[in-house]
């Protein structure tokens, strides 16, 4: 069983990677692109002796997943761009109270009700932390089904280590598409959490909370929150690079468009230009060092974004005004082809 | 004949030592007190699990000695139902006022209370936003003045108040409804004998309890405790007649 591969769309293998890593706490509401995980986990969630809850909002969804980590388990929710913005209330709380769970975000097209095409435009959302107060939230940017797998099993063990809750960006393609996926196994050891509330028999209570009004006091919270913070960001950087020796011209792109990028470059490099990829799967903490290392050779920068420009952003921060950055981008769910990407690797 | 010690009146376990941050007369204290009597009373203050609204109960968790967890804004039930699902057989209940649970939570209590959640819900209605200095609630009455209605609530322009047992009682889901109120030692009695059923009901998995008290706010209401107590009885009680709204099982305890 461990070993087997099998043929699942994104959503499942996000929900299949959930229940195998022990989640065993879903709720959701149905929005497209991601009505296949709520579905799924409906089916799953009962085989595994599991809780699924449909309910009767975003905001409520995630609330249930705070009450459920509150409680030490595995949680998590998913939903798509609209619900992802009514789930900021408690993603912030749960940050302020430094409780684990993994949110998935299925990013469509907006501002607003926007389409249900793929996008990327919940970037800064995403990597600024989305909802009110000083926190950060650890985000990962799978580009494949199997990579959506895996990333998802890895995240409840990140959500339990630093107590934070994990957001997996992804979008509508990765969502929708189907591929094989190799199976990992049911995780059995789990964190042990003394902090979690499971009624105070042979202990002292505990309580849960995010409000210091004592002058000072929230103040040192914030300062403890960042420390963590700093140390995820020494520690939990990921990144993927691709045709990157003998390279002069450096693509920065992450999840499905880093995908067609991929395709653009190697069309590229069989009509002999130089081109190379790198691509952040870790989007906060964002892997500057070694982007800045991989760029060094590059004589041109190229960030190719399914939204206006975002990543953009990060990538400037990393380059430091180096090197020349130029951008090529599909905002409103358009995706572009590698033809396209091609084109404008040939351009600049 | 053997010599017992036994005490007519003490200080429930389940509440702590600590001063409480409410203003004279609010009816805050009386419900902490009742809730702190009833856990120690049925035992279960070791499997207790409660949930602070954001109110002026928002600091419980220095009041109520055992687990509690804060919560957002008229999240409770969410919580409540998240905690409660994960771990079935630890008692769970939710504690909010008015704004909290009628207003900008009204979504999750309906939704909580339709899905038969085994939860108890303390719902403390004073008529007003007494943490944020007293603007009007989705409780206030029709004429009461508050921050936001200087001249008194006028249904035209404010809308009308919302009676919370009328309308969760129409709902399947839930088991005990009832309404109390706190401006007499009987009624306080009462409460207390509403309270532990709707504690009782979730220990024997009978289902979703609301017990909603009408509570006090002098600071608010610019009255005095004993003024306060009399508008609970004659005005309050007018709109908000106390009675059980439902009982599926109607056991008396
Ligand atoms: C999302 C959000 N909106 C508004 C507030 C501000 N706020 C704090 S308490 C409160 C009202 C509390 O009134 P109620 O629930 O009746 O409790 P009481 O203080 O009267 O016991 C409000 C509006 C908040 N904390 N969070
Ligand atoms: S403001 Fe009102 S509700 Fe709040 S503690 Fe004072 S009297 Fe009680
Ligand atoms: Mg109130």
């Amino acid at each position: 069983m461990a070993k087997k591969r099998v043929i699942l769309s994104g959503c499942e293998a996000a929900a299949e990677g959930a229940i195998r890593a022990g989640c065993s706490f879903y709720a959701g509401y149905p929005i497209t692109p991601q009505n296949r995980f709520p579905e799924y986990m409906s089916e799953r969630m009962p085989e595994v002796g599991g809780v699924f809850i449909q309910a009767e909002s975003e905001v409520s969804a995630i609330n249930m997943v705070f009450g459920a980590a509150v409680a030490g388990a595995r949680a998590m929710t998913s939903s798509s761009s609209p619900g992802i913005s009514l789930k900021q209330e408690g993603i912030s709380y749960m940050a302020g109270c430094e409780l684990p769970a993994v949110i998935i975000n299925m990013n469509r097209g907006g501002p607003g009700l926007g389409d249900v095409t793929p996008s990327q435009s919940d970037y800064f959302q995403a990597t600024r932390g989305g909802g009110h107060g000083d926190y950060r939230t650890i985000t990962l940017a799978p580009w494949s089904v199997q990579e959506i797998y895996d990333l998802t099993y890895l995240a409840f063990t990140l959500a339990d280590r630093y107590r934070n809750p994990v957001l997996i960006l992804a979008d509508g393609m990765i969502a929708q598409i189907m591929e094989p996926v190799k199976l990992l196994p049911v995780k059995k050891q789990m964190t042990k959490k003394r902090w979690a509330l499971t009624g105070c028999k042979g202990r002292r209570p505990n309580f849960i909370k995010s409000l210091f009004l004592t002058p000072g006091v929230l103040e040192t919270h914030n300062w403890k929150l960042e420390r963590k913070y700093q140390k995820i960001a020494e520690k939990e950087q990921m990144y993927d690079t691709y045709m990157c020796e003998n390279m002069d011209l450096l693509v920065v792109s992450f999840g499905t468009c880093a995908r067609i990028c991929f395709e653009a470059i190697t069309m590229a490099r069989s009509q002999g230009i130089k081109a190379g990829l790198f691509r952040p799967i870790t989007l906060w903490p964002y892997p500057y060092e070694f982007l800045s290392r991989v760029a060094e050779k590059a004589k041109k920068v190229l960030v190719v974004e399914m939204n206006c420009g975002q990543m953009i952003e990060d990538v400037k921060l990393a380059l430091r005004g180096d090197i020349h950055i130029f951008f090529y981008g599909r905002p409103g769910g358009g995706v572009p082809t590698s033809e396209e990407i091609l084109k404008e690797i040939k351009r600049i | 004949m053997e010599k017992t010690k036994s005490y007519l009146y003490k200080k429930p376990e389940s509440l702590t030592d600590n001063v409480t941050s409410y203003c004279p007369g609010c009816g805050h204290g009386i419900i902490h007190r009742i809730i702190g009597e009833v856990i120690d009373e049925l035992g279960i203050r070791e499997k207790t699990i409660g949930i602070a609204p954001v109110g002026c109960a928002v600091t419980a968790y220095d009041y109520f000695n055992f687990d509690i967890t804060e919560a957002a804004h008229g999240r409770p039930p969410a919580v409540a139902t998240g905690i409660k699902r994960y771990l079935p057989d630890r008692i769970v209940f939710t504690y909010q006022g008015d704004g909290d649970l009628a207003a900008i939570g009204t979504a999750e209590i309906i939704h909580t209370a339709a899905r038969g959640e085994n939860i108890t819900v303390v719902f403390v209605n004073n008529g007003v936003y007494g943490m944020t200095k007293g603007q009007m609630a989705p409780t206030t009455l029709l004429g009461q003045k508050t921050t936001t209605t200087t001249n008194g609530r006028d249904p035209y322009r404010h809308g009308f108040p919302i009676r919370v047992c009328e309308l969760l009682a129409t709902l399947e889901g839930a088991t005990y409804i009832e309404r109390t109120k706190i401006d007499s030692v009987p009624d306080i009695i009462k409460t207390k004998r509403a309270i532990k059923k709707a504690f009782t009901y979730q220990i024997e998995n009978r289902g979703f309890s609301l017990i909603e008290v009408l509570s006090t706010c002098p600071t608010n209401w610019k009255k005095t405790p004993s003024e306060s107590m009399e508008w609970v009885r004659t005005e309050m009680a007018s709109f908000f007649p106390p009675g059980v709204y439902k009982d599926k099982y109607n056991v008396n305890t």
